[in-house]
């Protein structure tokens, strides 16, 4: 057993774990905040997808302990059903959903994607490593394949996300 | 309500908020993250442990010991759970193994043991310590090998060999001939919300929290592989993440819940582990079909045969591959044969549009050779074997048949015209670029649905029924037919669903749910209807509801007002007579797809796709939408990279996890359009609606492989259609 103290959407949580946990399981199991989804446990779906320090992993390939002091943003720290973030509210317009197993983490995943686009970080479909980058569908789609939607919601996630990009839909 | 003549104008006709394409009422919750799943429910009872299940590692055999001594000194260790302390366990009528082996082990990865501790990862390193010996006996693992083995199968409601006519005097004599196989892999459904459940008794009592597509079999199914009383067992599933057939069932993590609970005499949690979940669920049995089609040189059908072998565990049952062959198409001579092996593979089972998935990915790469032979644009080949009645029963009409719509109405919109017929002519820089097309079929299931509405004395109106919404869109459409029924705006109806304390429902499976479960809350509501009429004194055949209100000649009173305190009840389900025989209802879709191919590296990148559906009246185009884009996804996955890789000496799927059972990523997948074309169909229910779900998968795999074969003159018919199939057939770059 380990401690640790995690801000948690802006709140300071301490816990107190099996090192064994995952960030993951510290969400879902610890703190109850289940609004991140496992999926696979093993770094392969991005249902797990959060925000540590304004970058997104997969909160199921990382140990709670090794987090300290870290700040974590879930989907519950975006937005609440009467009042959604604009990634949120992009989701519920195209329908950027099904089952919504895979949506909180899409939705992390899709914020971060344009910070990163904003920050200038190219990916393997950029063709220009020296030019700001550009929210172009092909970027949005490369940047965003680590996270599965077997529901297939692709096409009106990148709606969804290319409207709250600013760009055309 | 019985339904055994054709609709006529009702409620639903206004169309106010039925057929508009409104937001998901449920689309706040699942963006927020606050929409509960089963392994979610901290709030619903106190105390939870964890179990993590522990798979057979022999494909076939039988426990020779087990040695559980370690495991129970582990820290945290509360119970462990194996066939041997279980008590006599009986098994579902919707399940061919049993969901915890042992002794007899029946395929890689069987249940054979829980083990219960007070966190999960103590109960993920103590079910490590579960020492077992096992002897292993010989199975049959590899479907070709086992193809001669056969016998005859029937599918569901079919005789084994359906057909009319002499095919086998018809096809030898048909001036052009087509006689191809085709293989399709075994494909596992890898929803992304595993199954996993929470059990709880109290004293005799147990209570499911899980993620079930079909909650009245298995409530059925879990009290009869406990012995207990069904009434004895609720299930409750509001929410699922994804089932596409592979949670129609009860499966192992429900059992064992309820088992775990019972041994560590306190609530258990369960998930199935991702890489457990392919080899311990069902999947969608692999193929081999041969097809046989032969025609008139004006590209006349006149003799149609289609094969199909599947394999599945003893007293399994056989993928039905061919049933769409026996409506597809006209023809006066006709054979349908359905072959059923054994293997001692994991069960195979429904994944969506199961039959017509696999049987049109053949089928349709058939319908396109066949019209390269007769030198007919494959769309006009189709357009001239069209049928609107049933070929094998000519004196029963389809009750709707818009399939020549669909491929033309598609044609144009999808630019069809500017195909090159003649195959590998078009290139865009490195890519080899084709278009194809394929048609669809999905017959309309009615069945039973039943629905209870509350109207309170705030004029909120309450619906309730054990349907469930897989990512259907059924928490929507429900509310969007209650609203119209009531005559109250959508934020007036609260839609309750997925728990077996309420009324039973159609469920969700093979695409019924949609009309069924809307037609029970039509039901439902129009006995809520009289209900009120009858309280206010109101003739109940010339009431108008709307405006949250009720009128009647010059009298109107607020739905609240004649709720009142006390609020009315109703319950109804929708019963059907014979229409279903009378008329084969179905429905049917038109698939185009433009692909790329890298000439050099053979990678397949689909660059545009086109679905045009006629499936009756459409509740909500936003949710229909999306179940058909997800089916297209699907499509290309099955077209391009789904296949469970079997190990056939070992006797399991070896690719049993998200990264090694390759689906479609966002990158894969384009813009995609769909269109409905305009129709209601009477026949099928008061909504006129049928569904969608399922229609969106049915052809889509052959249109790609057709389009890649129009890419690259590369015929392909063993899917999927990876790069290694195609390298050794493309122009040097
Ligand atoms: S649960 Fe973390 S990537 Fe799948
Ligand atoms: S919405 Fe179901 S997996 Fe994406």
């Amino acid at each position: 057993m380990s401690k640790v103290t995690l801000t948690v959407n802006g709140a300071n949580r301490e816990l107190e774990l099996d090192t064994r946990t995952t960030l993951l399981d510290a969400l879902r199991e610890h703190l109850q905040l289940t609004g991140t989804k496992k999926g696979c446990d093993h770094g392969q779906c991005g249902a797990c997808t959060v925000m540590v320090d304004g970058q997104r992993i997969n909160s199921c390939l990382t140990l709670a302990v090794m987090h300290e002091g870290d700040e974590i943003t879930t989907i519950e720290g975006l937005g609440t059903p009467g009042n959604l973030h604009p990634m949120q509210a992009a989701f519920v317009k195209h329908d950027g959903y099904q089952c919504g197993y895979c949506t909180p983490g899409q939705i992390c995943s899709a914020v971060a994607v344009l910070n990163e686009i904003k920050a200038g970080i190219p990916s393997h479909v950029s063709a220009d490593l020296t030019v700001a980058q550009q929210t172009t569908a092909a970027e949005l789609r490369e940047r965003m394949s680590g996270n599965i939607c077997r529901c297939g919601a692709y096409s009106n996630i990148l709606d969804a996300i290319t409207e709250v990009a600013g760009g055309q839909t | 309500m019985r339904f055994d003549t054709p609709a006529t104008t009702n409620p639903i006709d206004q169309l106010k908020i039925v057929g508009k394409p409104v937001d998901r009422i449920d689309g706040p919750l699942k963006t927020t993250g606050t929409a509960p799943y089963a392994y979610e429910r901290h709030d619903v009872v106190p105390n939870q442990a964890y179990g993590y299940v522990v798979g057979s590692a022999i494909a076939k055999g039988r426990i020779a010991s087990i040695d559980l001594s370690t495991a129970q000194r582990a820290p945290g260790f509360l119970a462990i759970v194996t066939a041997d302390n279980a008590g006599r366990l009986g098994r579902g009528r919707f399940n061919t193994a049993r969901l915890l082996g042992g002794p007899d082990i029946e395929h890689y990865h069987q249940a054979i043991a829980l083990v219960v501790a007070e966190t999960f990862e103590q109960a993920r390193a103590a079910a490590q310590l579960v020492r077992v010996d096992y002897v292993r006996t010989d199975g049959m693992f590899d479907l070709a090998a086992a193809k001669d083995s056969w016998t005859p199968a029937a599918g569901l409601g079919a005789p084994a060999d359906p057909g009319v006519g002499d095919f086998a005097g018809a096809f030898p004599t048909a001036p052009i001939q087509l006689d191809a196989a085709y293989t399709t892999p075994d494909h596992s459904h890898a929803m992304m919300e595993p199954h996993a459940s929470i059990a709880a008794w109290e004293g005799d009592s147990l209570t499911v929290w899980t993620s079930n597509q079909m909650i009245n079999w298995t409530v059925g199914d879990l009290a009869q592989t406990l012995g207990i009383a069904r009434e004895k067992v609720r299930l409750i599933s509001p929410f699922i993440g994804g089932g596409f057939g592979g949670k129609l069932f009860l499966r192992a993590d429900a059992l064992l819940a309820a088992l775990g609970a019972r041994a560590a005499r306190r609530p258990v949690k369960v998930a199935l582990p991702r890489p457990l979940m392919a080899n311990n669920t069902t999947h969608r049995p692999a193929t081999i079909q041969r097809i046989r089609i032969g025609a008139t040189r004006d590209g006349k059908i006149t003799a149609i045969g289609h094969e199909s072998w599947s394999g599945d565990l003893p007293g399994g049952g056989p993928e039905n591959a061919v049933q769409q062959t026996r409506l597809l198409y006209a023809g006066a001579n006709r054979m349908t044969a359905t072959r059923l092996a054994i293997l001692d593979l994991p069960e195979g089972n429904a994944m969506r549009a199961p039959g017509e998935a696999p049987g049109l990915m053949a089928l349709e790469i058939a319908m396109d050779e066949m019209a390269e032979k007769l030198g007919l644009d494959p769309i006009e080949f189709r357009v001239r074997n069209d049928t609107q009645v049933d070929p094998e029963n000519p004196g029963r009409p389809f009750s709707q048949r818009q399939l020549i719509e669909c491929l033309r109405t598609g044609a144009e919109r999808f630019g069809w015209n500017k195909r090159n017929a003649q195959p590998g002519r078009l290139r865009d820089g490195r890519w080899l670029t084709g278009m194809g097309v394929a048609a669809g079929l999905r017959n309309n299931l009615l069945t039973t649905s039943a629905a209870r509405v509350r109207l309170d004395h705030r004029g909120v109106v309450t619906v309730e029924t054990d349907m469930t919404d897989i990512g259907t869109g059924s928490y929507t459409i429900i509310a969007q037919t209650a609203a119209e029924m009531m005559g109250v705006p959508l934020d007036k109806v609260v839609v309750r669903l997925g728990d077996s304390s309420f009324p039973v429902s159609a469920g969700s499976g093979g695409q019924w749910g949609a009309n069924n479960s809307t037609a029970g809350v039509y039901a439902a509501c129009v006995k809520l209807r009289e209900a009120v009429a009858q309280k206010l004194g109101f003739n109940s055949a010339d009431a108008v509801f709307g405006d949250g209100q009720v009128r009647s000649g010059n009298r109107t009173v607020s739905l609240a007002e004649a709720a009142g305190e006390s609020g009315l009840v109703a319950e109804d389900a929708i019963e059907y007579g014979d229409l279903g025989k009378q008329y084969q209802q179905s429905t049917f879709v038109a698939h185009f797809v433009e692909v790329g191919v890298d000439v050099a590296t053979g990678e397949t990148h689909i660059r545009r796709m086109l679905a045009v559906c006629a499936a009756g009246r459409i509740l909500n185009p936003k949710s229909a939408r999306s179940q058909v884009i997800g089916a297209m996804t699907m499509g290309v996955g099955a077209a391009l990279m789904e296949q469970l890789a079997v190990d056939k000496r070992r006797g399991f799927f070896v690719n049993h996890d998200l990264a090694g059972y390759e689906v479609p990523v966002h990158a894969d997948i384009p813009h995609q359009e769909v269109i409905f074309l305009d129709e209601t169909d009477p026949i099928s229910s008061p909504m006129k609606a049928k569904g969608v779900g399922e229609l969106g998968l049915c052809g889509v795999g052959a249109a790609v492989a057709n389009a890649i074969y129009n890419a690259t003159g590369i015929r392909v018919r063993d899917y999927p259609i990876t790069l290694d199939k195609l390298l050794a057939g493309l122009p040097e770059a």
